[in-house]
């Protein structure tokens, strides 16, 4: 990989300088590990159950010894609940990236590099996933299966893989004609040590910006199935307090805006690691 | 149109594997679905639950399941729901057109007006507009779409009372043909914005980046140097190639548009397909649910091959070329 390379002037080193010029993304990374760091230690510093029943049912902010986000409609503490809801939807959206990485990455490059018949047969295979609304598939998923935070990362990992199947299949296909493979075949170099050791390095680029991207997505699947009610009911998170808000909030905007507030900062602070990435990578695309 | 019939061809192909993946991820689900009819009533009754899988054909091998639910698919029978008893085809028949108005409203917005700003902010683009549109497109991004629904119904619809919170029509209607649409009209607002700013976004920062570049090119050039107006220049010359990557996304995009849509039918109890399918999963309503998945999967099957037409009309280079 390029950024083992220990000159400055490494590929690596001036992507990272671009990265740290931009001030979108240096705002994002600070978002982010704020939020990480609040999900890790919060609790500590915000020593609050946030499933006990603390205080009358919707009592706003600022109201007489109301909490500082206020109460839910069981008289929960909400800012309890934005401090410790972090760690299911960061954990779901970490383990289904990761499936996301393992199956899209491997058939992207069996279908790349081999081509023909093994292109044809993985591309087909993709589109059928590809046609399914992804959210409404991961929901039969848990609905079918059991709604455990382990079936929640595993049916986002399934329902999202196939962009990053494209997209590492599209980087194989371009790279695979180049100089430097050709020169590690004519040394007989194995296919497998080929596809990984020599095309993929150098698929990375586009490939780390995409994750980053779909880190932000995985983020909004997950809240958006807690919200639906298809979580674990033991685990909190912030899109299952907003679904649970849901009848009452009306008469308490607080309980599902600020839960919505972690969940949209933490979805924007990937984008701007992303778009920081993105110019970073590619310095010709700025500004689009 | 060679290449459109083999695509058509091959979309049914792919409709038949959807079916067949759809159907095994149910049969390999855990659970009786002889024990979710019966209810809570009849599942103490061992006679009753014999009946149900007879009735059903539970007990055959998968194959057969398989092929006999494939046979009634293609007739046009999707089963009968557990929990209505009621045929799913006409379940959904009568869901699927909120989804869809709701739908290309909320697209239609999307595109017409993320094209307009598009055109608008490349043609300034150093405008504090301009910089607003990434900004935009970040934030609109970013926000969980359910949220977005309940804050501008927290603005809209309860603190100024434009609005209706929920629904698709007034309970308490009474007028005539075109009134009942107004009406309508009126509840799909505040869903279809929600739905349709995450797009608007995008769609304004998309279209502002190929305009920028068709802006560019060579025919554009020679067209101003014709002496063409600059309105004919923009909106006829280079408004067409603009649109193309927008079209090509949108078409691309339309199944996270469903998924999209199901949230926000949710938040304001649009009578749609993500409502029913969100009503059946509690009640684990397998046909319900494949039936569903496997009409949105038709859906965007369906939507790819009309981009791909679309495509082929605004850009003659693919008609003519013959393309890929």
């Amino acid at each position: 990989m390029a950024a083992a390379q220990p000159e400055l002037g490494s590929p690596g080193r001036q992507a990272l300088r671009m990265f740290l010029r931009n001030r979108a993304a240096v705002f994002g990374s600070m978002l982010l590990s704020g939020i990480v760091l609040m999900t890790l230690f919060g609790s500590f510093f915000y020593d609050q159950d946030p499933t006990r029943i603390i205080a009358r049912p919707l009592q706003g902010p600022g109201e007489d010894g109301a909490p500082a986000f206020g109460t839910d409609y069981l008289g929960r503490d909400v800012l309890a609940g934005v401090v410790n809801g972090g760690s299911t939807s960061l954990t779901v959206a970490l383990v289904a990236v990761f499936l996301v990485v393992v199956i899209g990455v491997t058939i992207g490059a069996l279908a790349g590099y081999y081509g023909g018949w093994i292109d044809t047969l993985l591309m087909r295979f993709t589109e059928v996933f590809q046609v399914l609304p992804a959210l409404l598939f991961a929901m039969v998923i848990v609905a079918l299966f059991e709604p455990s935070t382990r079936t929640v990362a595993i049916a986002i990992g399934l329902a999202s893989w196939p962009g990053t199947a494209r997209l590492t299949r599209a980087e194989f296909l371009r790279l695979k004609n180049l100089e430097f493979v050709k020169a590690a075949r004519a040394i007989g170099a194995s296919d497998f040590r080929i596809i990984w050791r020599v095309i993929f390095p150098n698929a990375l680029p586009p490939l780390i910006v995409s994750i980053t991207l779909i880190m932000g997505a995985a983020i909004l699947f997950e809240s958006g199935l807690a919200f639906l009610g298809l979580s674990d009911p033991n685990a909190q998170s912030w899109g299952q307090m907003i679904g649970l808000n849901r009848q009452t909030f009306l008469n308490g905007w607080w309980t599902v805006t600020f839960p919505g507030l972690a969940i949209f900062s933490t979805v924007l602070s990937f984008s701007l690691i992303g778009d920081g990435l993105q110019d970073a990578f590619n310095p010709k695309l700025r500004g689009r | 149109m060679k290449q459109i019939a083999a695509r058509i061809a091959w979309s049914v192909g792919l409709i038949l594997a959807v079916i067949v993946m759809c159907f095994s991820l149910v049969h390999l689900a855990p659970g009786d679905a002889a024990l979710v009819i019966a209810g809570d009533s009849g599942a103490g009754d061992p006679e009753l639950i014999e009946e149900i899988r007879e009735d059903l054909g539970l007990d055959d091998p998968y194959l057969i399941q398989l092929s006999r639910y494939v046979g009634d698919v293609a007739s046009g029978d999707l089963g009968t729901s557990y929990r209505f008893n009621e045929s799913v085809t006409s379940l959904i028949g009568d869901r699927i057109w909120p989804t869809i108005l709701l739908v290309t409203t909320a697209l239609l917005f999307a595109i017409v007006i993320g094209v307009l700003v598009g055109i608008f902010t490349a043609r300034r683009p150093e405008s504090p507009v301009s910089h607003g549109v990434t900004v935009f497109s970040l934030v609109g991004y970013s926000m969980p779409v359910f949220w977005t629904g309940y804050l501008l119904i927290i603005a809209f619809a309860s603190n100024v009372r434009w609005f209706p919170v929920a629904g698709m029509r007034d309970v308490r209607f009474e007028g005539n043909r075109f009134e009942e649409w107004l009406d309508i009209a009126h509840h799909l607002v505040l869903p279809a914005l929600t739905l349709g700013l995450i797009y608007l976004a995008q769609y304004s920062r998309l279209s502002r980046a190929s305009m920028l570049e068709v802006l560019q090119s060579d025919y554009v050039r020679t067209a101003r140097a014709k002496g063409l107006a600059e309105r004919k220049v923009v909106y006829k010359h280079a408004l067409r190639n603009a649109v193309i990557p927008v079209i090509t996304i949108a078409g691309l995009q339309f199944g996270a548009l469903l998924s999209g849509a199901l949230l926000v039918e949710t938040v304001f109890n649009w009578p749609g397909l993500g409502r029913l399918a969100a009503d059946s999963v509690f009640q684990r309503d397998a046909p319900v649910l494949l039936g569903v998945l496997i009409c949105s999967a038709a859906l965007v099957v369906v939507i790819n091959i009309l981009t791909d037409v679309v495509y082929r009309m605004i850009d003659p280079r693919i008609r003519v070329g013959g393309g890929s």
